[in-house]
């Protein structure tokens, strides 16, 4: 397998920085502070979120590095979740949502009014909570974000499509059945494929809100293990609730609370020294 | 004391349904009865094969054909009104329409359905056929035209109502999934959703049909009464409801072979809306072991 995701990194021709980036993490690795004049891939600046006269995210200001993992802990209706959901513009289907700040991916404010959500989203890939394939073939799941996009080419579509279950680590188990019925395959399995199919679209960031917590161990440890090899290729932000989960496979950690950003550090540090007594009661398990 | 009561309400309630099973029973039964005697006379082979329907004429034919042609006519010219109507409201209303525009809108269509359909079958006949009267001018006085368009017009929330019902029950998740990737309402409806909620559109779609092919009053007022074998919308047609409501109006001697033949309609009536309805049994329950 490991040399399957070499061949795929030589294979990946769009992402262009990925010598330049892998240097600077490990550079990055020697020092212990998160360094601030680094490019980041996601800004956010003072967000607020309402939910009419309920303040779900307050004054939460964020940086994110390219090609790294974060995780989002904190107990539930922290606000972790909403915020992930910024990213993608997914709140904006909720009724009396309001946001208030900036959020910059690449340097692009994505609340600016022209901006399309069609294709934010192609940029920003999502995996939600409880695996959700569509009542389609599993390959039809996969090339659904490419037809979509108005693409006809069958060749191009049957080879991203095998891309993309590669790249998830399904392909071996489902390629003599690509044609069966997304929803035979096990929770574990379809949530893999939710992976490949917002891989197959070829994002620069997934936002994943809680991917594992309704999968059995096995299937967590397999799609850790899948998550921790995306990270050469993606920019990952994981929201979880579990804290053993955010330190296997982080590299920051943000603790939320009540919406607020209490702590927001390397995973090392969050979990070793962390500044703030909230987040060392959480991870301690003294509540929450 | 309580004991006594409580077995009064439990035997009570159970003899409502065992009323309501034994009078359905007992239909199935006379119509059954008075049918098989009337196939003694007529052969079913003529039945289904003889194209004119002349039992109250002199010459007497006893084909059903016209008959259901008539039917499934006036059924169709309503499924083509009803369908991309009712389809196109309940995925607005689904995946466009606010909340509460959905919740203000979906009772008043229902209302269309509460109209009685001898109004429906009144405006067919005095505002519908003259309109059409104006585009169409060799369309007759009575036709299944203008009775199919209005059918189709009581059957639109049929059609709607189910329709979103199966299309607003489909997962928020699948939704999700979908803009996720970059789809636009249009696509997340019509690729996702649409196809999601298929068997209960189906189901909605048969439902449909099954009132359109029992309706009575709109058709018998405003399509004609005359058996004729054609597939010509502007001419004047009878349905299998519109004659057996004309002979049971009419003098025709009980126990008759002339009286005998609304027993052998009904029972094909009946034959036709029992698998429709449990065609549309069938696939609600296959759907409904999709999502738990």
């Amino acid at each position: 397998m490991e040399s399957r995701f070499i061949s795929e990194i030589n294979g990946k021709k769009n992402y262009s920085n990925t010598m330049s980036d892998m240097m600077s993490e490990k550079t990055e690795d020697a020092k212990t502070e998160a360094p601030i004049a680094e490019k980041y891939k996601l800004q956010t600046k003072d967000v607020n979120v309402f939910y009419g006269d309920f303040q779900a995210i307050k004054d939460i200001s964020m940086n994110i590095k390219p090609k790294s993992i974060t995780a989002f802990i904190g107990p539930s209706g922290c606000g972790k979740s909403t915020f992930l959901r910024l990213f993608n513009r997914m709140n904006d289907y909720i009724e009396d949502f309001k946001m208030e700040g900036k959020i910059k991916i690449d340097d692009k404010n994505i609340y600016k009014d022209k901006i399309q959500l069609e294709q934010l989203r192609k940029e920003v890939g999502m995996v939600f909570q409880k695996p959700n394939p569509f009542p389609k073939s599993i390959f039809e799941n996969v090339a659904y974000g490419l037809k979509i996009q108005g693409i006809k080419d069958k060749k191009l579509i049957a080879d991203r499509v095998e891309k993309a279950l590669v790249q998830a680590d399904l392909w071996n188990e489902v390629k003599d059945n690509l044609s069966k019925s997304a929803l035979t395959l096990s929770g574990g399995q379809q949530q893999r494929l939710c992976i490949a199919r917002t891989l197959a679209v070829e994002p620069s960031i997934i936002l994943m809100d809680e991917p594992t917590s309704a999968l059995d161990p096995i299937s967590t440890a397999k799609i850790e293990e899948l998550i921790h090899h995306l990270k050469q290729y993606y920019t990952i932000i994981i929201v979880t609730h579990n804290m053993q989960q955010a330190a296997r496979i982080s590299d920051y950690t943000a603790f939320f609370y009540m919406g607020e950003l209490i702590e927001f550090d390397k995973t090392k540090k969050i979990f070793t020294n962390p500044e703030k007594k909230r987040t060392e009661n959480y991870i301690t398990g003294r509540f929450g | 004391m309580r004991k006594i009561r409580e077995f009064i309400i439990e035997k009570t309630l159970l003899s409502s349904a065992l009323i309501t099973v034994a009078v359905t029973v007992g239909i199935i039964l006379v119509l059954a009865v008075e049918a098989f005697s009337f196939f003694r006379e007529v052969s079913i082979f003529d039945f289904f094969t003889d194209t004119e329907w002349t039992p109250l004429f002199t010459k007497k034919h006893y084909g059903i054909l016209p008959l259901l042609t008539g039917t499934l006519l006036t059924t169709f010219i309503a499924i083509s009104v009803a369908l991309p109507i009712g389809l196109s409201i309940s995925i607005y209303l689904s995946e466009y329409a606010p909340r509460s525009f959905r919740k203000t809108i979906k009772p008043l269509l229902e209302l269309l359905a509460a109209v009685p359909t001898v109004v429906y079958g009144f405006f067919a006949l005095v505002v519908v056929t003259p309109f059409l009267q104006q585009f169409i001018p060799s369309l007759s006085g009575f036709n299944s035209l203008s009775a199919g368009i209005v059918m189709g017009i009581m059957i639109i929330p049929f059609v709607s109502s189910l329709s979103e019902d199966a299309l607003f029950a489909v997962p928020k998740a699948l939704r999700e999934a979908s803009y996720g990737m970059g789809a636009t309402r249009l696509q997340t409806a019509f690729k996702v959703v649409v196809p999601a909620a298929s068997s209960g559109i189906i189901v909605s779609i048969i439902l449909a049909i099954s009132r359109a092919i029992g309706e009575t009053m709109i058709v018998a007022i405003a399509a004609g009464q005359q058996p004729r074998l054609t597939l010509d919308p502007t001419v004047p047609v009878e349905t299998i409801t519109a004659y057996i409501v004309q002979v049971s109006l009419g003098d025709v001697q009980h126990g008759s072979l002339e009286y005998k033949t609304i027993f052998a309609a009904g029972i094909t009536l009946f034959a036709l809306t029992f698998l429709l309805n449990t065609l549309s049994f069938q696939i609600r329950k296959k759907f409904r072991q999709k999502y738990d």
